[in-house]
């Protein structure tokens, strides 16, 4: 298995604060990993560094071979804002066709997305009229237009219920099995156990990367939650 | 630089206007009130409507097409739309060209809808051809989009975007000679109206009034402001970046 994504002593500043102070990790291609933390952790900002929107400091990202960014990157990176970034004065379909045209694919394509998200019915609504969680799965119908082969996704699962929040999973254990790579931020740990490999992150430094079974070991608990709380515990001793 | 994204984006916009019927709406109805407000004004007085009609037609598309654009782009830099765009193989350039294009072919039914109420139901009389008038509105049309997406990256709230029409384009209309002639104006004033782009169009649209064939001047001014809007253009994708702190 190849490495999708390798971020080396990523140091980023927003307004004059370090937010990111050193990051290092890599992501295996053809895996789900979750990117868990608090809110204000700086889970958006390494997800801007590495879909190339962050201005950083210093470090290095570099996605599937190439530095993280760069245009042959942009028709194989899918991206999901945390709000979700689709016109609300557009219906789901004519959002989809656009992102589909951009692609410079056409309304097939779009049509399949929006019916991965289960959004089939809701296709000529207006997004603007749509609920919280409706809209972002329209957002997430836009960006895996195409088959990209990364999906970075900034909280995907916010607001759904927990019938579409299991499909979704589902359907992106399916890209990965395929060969897709998913990074998916997360602030609820329940979600946690469904990725396939974990990092941890709290005020601006990981505290932990590895599998969920790994790091459940380590800490001596089946609890997530509660193998997170020790992590951070422990990082505290040792520093004190 | 793709076509095809260019045009897909100008649709896109088109289509959102389109969900916007009461938009569209004022877009189109409101220029041709406004003359029809002038044409009882100066009821009586058909050379002074015909001066200012004329003109007008050309200045409402311009500030109209500046407020919609500017508000347009701040919506995509505010809703995260514009930061997504920039991650897609959308260029700057396709997506500036592309509001100059939507925004442009709305303004052609704005001008085309203004221009024949001010000739048919108002009796607007120009040397002229109304063609011609069109064409400039036009032209005007897509300068004020490229004005409105440059100025747009300096706004951060719609509040903010409202508050460049007085700065951007009150000055142009107070100095472009509809209010005072502009050989009569102080030395340094005429100097900053033959910097404005807007004192060229009004130049061409009254050119049209006064001779019965396209002078060169006119042709000379339509280029001028076609130049100005190319100039702005590049300017907003200038300020257009990938990378944000």
């Amino acid at each position: 298995m190849g490495t999708a994504i390798e971020v080396r002593d990523l140091v980023v500043e927003r307004g004059r604060r370090e937010v990111l102070h050193g990051i290092t990790c890599t992501i295996p291609s053809g895996s789900v990993t979750g990117l868990l933390g608090p809110s204000g952790s700086g889970k958006t900002t390494l997800i801007r560094a590495v879909v190339g929107v962050q201005i950083v400091k210093s470090g290095e990202v570099t996605v599937l071979g190439r530095p993280a960014g760069s245009a042959p990157l942009r028709s194989q990176v899918g991206y999901v804002t945390q709000a979700p970034s689709v016109y609300a004065d557009l219906s789901v379909r004519e959002n989809a066709r656009y992102f589909a045209a951009l692609l410079g694919l056409g309304a097939a394509e779009a049509d399949r997305a929006i019916a991965d998200v289960g959004l089939a019915d809701a296709r000529g609504q207006l997004v603007g009229n749509l609920s919280g969680g409706q809209r972002s799965r329209a957002s997430l119908a836009c960006a895996m237009i195409g088959e990209p082969k990364l999906l970075v996704l900034d909280e995907p699962t916010v607001g759904q219920d927990p019938v579409l929040r299991a499909d979704l999973w589902a359907r992106f254990h399916e890209l990965a099995d395929a060969g897709t790579t998913l990074l998916v931020s997360s602030h609820v740990m329940d979600e946690a156990g469904r990725c396939d490999r974990l990092l941890l992150i709290r005020e601006g430094r990981l505290i932990g990367d590895d599998t969920p079974a790994a790091i459940r070991t380590a800490a001596g608990t089946d609890d997530l939650e509660e193998a997170f709380l020790r992590l951070i515990r422990e990082r505290e001793q040792v520093t004190a | 630089m793709s076509l095809g994204i260019t045009f897909a984006t100008a649709g896109r916009v088109l289509r959102q206007l389109r969900h916007d019927r009461r938009t569209v709406a004022l877009l189109i109805v409101v220029p041709a009130l406004l003359l029809a407000l002038l044409y009882f004004m100066y009821d009586g007085a058909g050379g002074t409507f015909d001066r200012i009609a004329l003109v007008m037609l050309g200045v409402f598309p311009f500030v109209i097409m500046f407020l919609v654009t500017s508000i347009a782009m701040l919506r995509e830099r505010t809703t995260g739309t514009l930061e997504r765009l920039l991650t897609t193989p959308l260029g700057k350039i396709d997506l500036l060209f592309g509001y100059g294009l939507a925004f442009g072919l709305a303004a052609a039914v704005q001008g085309t809808v203004a221009t024949g109420a001010a000739y048919w139901l108002l009796g607007l009389q120009t040397s002229g051809n109304a063609g011609l008038v069109v064409l400039i509105a036009v032209v005007n049309a897509v300068l004020g989009v490229a004005l409105g997406l440059f100025c747009s990256a300096f706004a951060r709230t719609e509040f903010q975007a409202v508050q460049f029409l007085p700065v951007v384009v009150v000055p142009q209309l107070l100095l472009c000679g509809l209010f005072v002639p502009r050989e009569q104006m102080a030395g340094w004033l005429e100097g900053i109206s033959n910097a404005l782009p807007l004192t060229y169009a009004v130049e061409a649209l009254v050119q049209v009034g006064r001779s019965a064939e396209a002078t060169t001047t006119m042709w000379r001014d339509l280029a001028i402001v076609a130049g100005a809007a190319v100039v702005a253009l590049v300017l907003a994708a200038a300020t257009l970046r990938r990378r944000t702190p």
